[in-house]
């Protein structure tokens, strides 16, 4: 990969993805899609608005489009529940992403929350329950899944829409098991100390590629997405189209063998 | 998210078992399920229940299989402990006894804590698997300690526990995992949150097999735990009183501003609310789970109306 004039430290990313004028999948589905039809439900309790999803073409090719949405300003916030989904969010994701794999469809999510919602509903409804579903049911779903991290991809919240055949992070998005506040919290009981743990963790786009947990990085303009939105949409447009092709043509039973390979390998352990 | 409060609700309930010596079963095949199959532990500390506050004495716990004797609640239990209480006698055989974690996000003293408790523990990590025979049913069996790093599942649980399941797939075996956890481990960062979905992904295959999965759930059973692997049973068993959740406690009272219920996120709360089967005491726990497996012979009895 080319050196580029503007990388940033893990925590100067962190403030990149936190911007206020940061990109949210409202930006880019009209930027990326032909047409986007929203769906609602989970057809059990609810509609969750931390969570849309809907059928969307991309050059011609129906996908299915599953996304966690930020909000850009309070009152989006507000129905979005700031990206932190309930269990009703995530079986709504479950149900369509069936949906796409009854009329084969290919399935495309995008990651962007702070974790999966904590509180008291959410535990009666089993937002444990709801996650871990998600992750055997995506493992063995008979269609391409896509999935692209946004900006933060935080914790089990962010990984139940993450089990998929290929993982893509925008430049500067961070993917981690907690965010860097929690785990400063946890493991020095020092919540403050989020810049050093940010700084640790490893968390960045390159990281997750090292580490075997993404396949591509997608480029972002200088200084962040916010610098220029419709560049970033096609970048990430393109990455999908490319994809999308390559794994279309994949044999299905191949194509799942690859994906629980692809889950398979990530862990560091000696035998000796 | 969510945890960062776990770990001090734990540290209340915090109670250090020190097993040492092997109990002395009656009868081998099928050891009736008294309170004299407990294992003796040195007298010297008083034990106090995390839910009903009571202090109990030490032997007495332990003469009551580690069970509050005031409230029920089924305080937690050693690896090597609950094999000797589910397994038959001498018929678990042990996978991947020499497994350890290395240090993938080379967090700062990460192998000395994990020294230290490998010496104090006898563990190599947070989790024991194997096969075994429960009444002389054949079944692969996982079994999470708390005591190593509050179970926390890292690369070496995530990849013991992913090859337990294939193993089982492979030998048309039945799973049951006991199943205890503060969740991911954040010192293996991102590496252990993919351990969810490995783990998951294992099940998955173990499932479509047609092969029977039982998760018990003991104390405590949360966070990426119980976002994976804990909550994908056929069959999901709890012990009595135990905590069961996703997100902490104190994340949650911050969030909402008020004290929950005692019971919230425990094994009734889960019953009630529709994520258990059932709460099983322990010293029914192995009839029971030996009933369950006789309900699923690996001979078809039903064959869709083809005989």
């Amino acid at each position: 990969m080319m050196e580029r004039l503007n990388k940033l430290t893990p925590y100067e990313r962190l403030e990149v993805v936190r911007h206020k004028g940061r990109p949210t999948v409202r930006d880019y589905i009209p930027m990326i899609f032909d047409e986007f039809i929203e769906m609602h439900g989970d057809r059990y309790f609810g509609d969750d608005g931390a969570i849309m999803g809907g059928i969307a073409s991309i050059n011609g090719v129906p996908v299915t489009v599953i996304a966690e949405v930020k909000g850009r300003n309070l009152n989006e916030n507000k129905d979005s529940n700031f990206a932190m989904p309930h269990p009703e969010g995530y079986r709504k994701a479950l149900r369509l992403a069936k949906q796409a794999e009854k009329f084969h469809r290919p399935v495309i999510c995008f990651i962007d929350t702070p974790g999966a919602f904590c509180g008291v509903e959410a535990e009666k409804r089993g937002q444990g329950e709801a996650i871990a579903r998600n992750l055997l049911e995506f493992m063995r779903l008979k269609t391409p899944i896509i999935s692209v991290v946004l900006g933060e991809g935080g914790s089990g919240g962010a990984l139940a829409l993450g089990v998929c055949d290929e993982l893509a992070v925008l430049e500067n998005s961070i993917y981690s098991v907690i965010s860097p506040r929690g785990f400063a919290s946890i493991l020095w009981k020092d919540a403050g100390k989020e810049k050093e743990a940010c700084n640790i963790m490893r968390v960045t786009a390159e990281d997750m590629v090292e580490l075997g947990v993404a396949e591509k990085i997608i480029e972002e303009p200088l200084g962040g997405a916010h610098n220029d939105i419709g560049q970033t949409a096609e970048n990430i447009a393109e990455f999908l189209y490319k994809t999308l092709h390559k794994k279309m043509k994949i044999d299905i039973d191949v194509l799942l063998n690859e994906r629980y390979t692809k889950f398979r390998k990530v862990g560091e352990f000696t035998e000796a | 998210m969510g945890l960062e409060d776990l770990f001090n609700v734990v540290k209340t309930r915090l109670n250090v078992p020190s097993s040492t010596s092997d109990s002395e079963d009656k009868d081998k095949g099928d050891r009736n399920d008294k309170a004299d199959t407990a294992v003796k532990v040195p007298v010297n500390i008083a034990f106090k229940c995390p839910r009903c506050l009571n202090m109990v004495m030490t032997d007495e716990l332990e003469k009551n299989l580690r069970v509050c004797p005031e409230c029920g609640y089924h305080a937690r239990l050693t690896a090597p402990d609950r094999i000797r209480l589910i397994a038959d006698k001498e018929s678990f055989r042990e996978f991947d006894a020499d497994m350890k974690s290395l240090n993938p996000i080379d967090f700062p003293d990460y192998e000395a804590k994990q020294q230290k408790l490998r010496e104090s523990t006898g563990l190599k990590d947070a989790v024991v698997t194997g096969e075994c025979t429960i009444r002389g049913e054949k079944c692969v069996l996982g079994v999470m300690d708390s005591r190593y790093m509050m179970a926390s599942m890292g690369s070496v649980v995530g990849e013991k526990i992913t090859r337990a399941f294939e193993y089982a797939t492979e030998k048309k075996l039945p799973v049951i995992m006991f199943t205890a956890s503060g969740g991911a481990r954040m010192q293996e960062g991102i590496v252990s949150l993919m351990q969810m979905a490995k783990t998951s992904g294992a099940v998955a295959r173990h499932s479509d097999a047609g092969l029977l999965y039982i998760t018990v759930l003991t104390d405590p059973t949360t966070g990426g735990v119980t976002a994976s692997f804990a909550s994908l049973g056929d069959i999901i068993i709890a012990e009595p009183k135990v905590l069961v959740g996703f997100a902490g406690r104190r994340v949650i009272e911050g969030t909402i501003k008020q004290r929950l219920p005692d019971d919230f996120q425990s094994a009734e709360f889960m019953l009630e609310h529709g994520f258990a089967d059932m709460i099983v005491e322990r010293k029914s726990m192995r009839r029971t789970i030996a009933h369950i497996l006789k309900l699923h012979p690996m001979r078809e009895y039903y064959k869709g109306g083809q005989e």
